[in-house]
């Protein structure tokens, strides 16, 4: 059964070449991935994330506004009763921050030059761990 | 990594929720279907009490036709009339990888935060039965979350797709100008399952000729007055053109399905259509699993020419229906 994973971009950033290559990395490691485009807003991920009940939400932030918006997130999905959804931020995180984001419930980060096959890997053990696969 | 998980979520409160929309509930349903398996049947079982009155409108075409430019339009003018309305947008997945990505939603995203608005995107997953069951099952199981129409876009390239048009009550096919130069087979196909043509893209050269060589198919069919004859719309997406005419042509159209067009007839035949497709999935699977562990003995009496492959075919069979003949054992649903 392919794991399902919505990569989403919040925020005002505009290009999503990252975004897009991984997608398609994951589409060839064989997940189904929902892409949404550029400049969504936190709601409306939540909105298509529990639609679409994938087993990993992947969220990709060059903006610098990574701990707001993952916060926003990770908020919404529990409001609609979907927080054991695992979030994973990819993007421009300075080191200093991926401890936060874990503490915020971000469940990996992978900042801009982690290898996509260790992202790969990263996400299928979090979509093999969501136990109800 | 959380306490209880979606996976053991007890499915009678998920499909109370479903029923009175939240999005959450019915996302999670959708999921347990295309798993199959007992939790699938618990699903179905409940479906099946609780049946929807939703009317499903298929939308399907080669790809980059348009169809999710349209859906998006298509769903709004179905706000305006204040309906319900679900999508279920189904692309194929990559038969090297078994993954696939899923982007028609790109295009409907306007809808995202209306609650009359549900978008679900589905993988084809392989070619032998997965999707033809899922799909009616997943049908059935958002006309019981109180959708007044959905919308189910398949890509029109392979005999899945084909076969998921059927199980839909309006069928539009999309073409765009040029489609005249296509092979002729592949046009066939798809003039046999069209309840409507929309023409979209008629902004580029060659639509009107595209119509004529349409229309000249469509005189060309043996057919009595009796019989629905698909209406060609000329359609401009990008410039939201068309889109009231669509709709109205597929009112037209279910109109004539209700009265006397034989809707109840249609629906009965799709639902032996469905037994088929079980039945055929279930065997293979079983035909597969036999095969994947090749029988030694099997094979010894084949190379010795003891016996010979009709034979051998003959005591396989024989074996596959002495396994069913001893219940209880059910079968498998999870393909
Ligand atoms: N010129 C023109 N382009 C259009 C029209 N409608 C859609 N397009 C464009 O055609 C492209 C494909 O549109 P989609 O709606 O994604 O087509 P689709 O059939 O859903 O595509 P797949 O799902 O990938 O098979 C987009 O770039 C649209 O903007 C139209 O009426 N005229
Ligand atoms: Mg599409």
């Amino acid at each position: 059964m392919p794991a399902r994973i919505l990569i989403a971009k919040p925020g005002l950033d505009g290009h999503d070449r990252g975004a897009k290559l991984v997608a398609y990395a994951l589409r060839d490691a064989g997940f189904e991935v929902i892409y949404t485009g550029i400049r969504q807003r936190t709601d409306e991920i939540v909105a298509v994330a529990v639609q679409e009940d994938v087993d990993v939400l992947g969220l990709s932030i060059l903006s610098g506004a990574h701990i707001s918006l993952t916060a926003k997130v990770i908020e919404g999905l529990k409001e609609v009763g979907a927080g054991d959804i695992p979030v994973v931020v990819g993007g421009t995180i300075p080191p200093s921050d991926q401890e936060r984001l874990l503490a915020i419930g971000a469940a990996a980060v992978y900042p801009t030059g982690t290898p996509l096959s260790v992202l790969v890997e990263g996400l299928r053990q979090l979509a093999d761990d969501d136990a109800r696969r | 990594m959380v306490a209880v998980s979606r996976l053991s979520r007890p499915i009678a409160p998920l499909f109370a929720s479903a029923r009175k929309g939240h999005a959450a509930a019915l996302g999670q349903l959708l999921s347990i279907v295309e798993s199959g398996g007992p939790r699938a049947r618990e699903v179905a079982d409940l479906v099946r009490a609780n049946p929807g009155h939703a009317y499903a409108i298929g939308i399907t075409g080669a790809p980059g036709a348009g169809k999710s430019t349209l859906t998006d339009l298509l769903v709004a003018q179905l706000r305006a009339r204040s309906a319900r309305v679900a999508v279920l947008a189904i692309d194929p997945s990559s038969p090297k990888s078994g993954g696939a990505i899923l982007g028609d939603r790109v295009r409907m995203l306007g809808h995202t935060l209306d609650a009359g608005v549900f978008v679900r995107s589905m993988a084809s997953r392989g070619h032998v039965g997965g999707l033809a069951l899922a799909a009616p099952e997943a049908m059935r199981l958002i006309g019981a979350a109180n959708f007044d129409v959905m919308i189910i876009e398949t890509v029109g390239v392979g005999q899945v797709e084909l076969d998921i048009a059927r199980f839909v009550d309006t069928t539009i096919v999309v073409v765009n100008p040029g489609w005249g130069d296509d092979v002729q087979a592949a046009k066939a196909g798809l003039l046999e399952i069209a309840d409507l043509f929309v023409l979209n893209k008629s902004d580029r050269p060659g639509a009107d000729a595209t119509r004529a060589d349409l229309e000249s198919m469509l005189d060309a069919r043996n057919s009595s007055d009796q019989d629905w004859r698909p209406p060609v719309i000329p359609a401009t997406a990008i410039a939201r053109e068309g889109i009231t005419e669509i709709l109205d042509a597929t009112d037209r159209h279910r109109a004539w399905m209700e009265s006397g067009g034989g809707i109840e007839r249609f629906r009965g035949d799709r639902l032996v259509q469905e037994t088929e497709a079980i039945v055929r999935a279930r065997l293979d699977h079983e035909v597969r699993a036999l095969f994947a562990k090749t029988p030694e003995e099997l094979r010894a009496s084949l190379v010795a020419r003891e016996i010979d492959p009709w034979e051998a075919a003959d005591s396989v069979i024989n074996r596959i229906v002495d396994q069913h003949a001893t219940p209880p054992e059910p079968l498998a649903r999870d393909l």
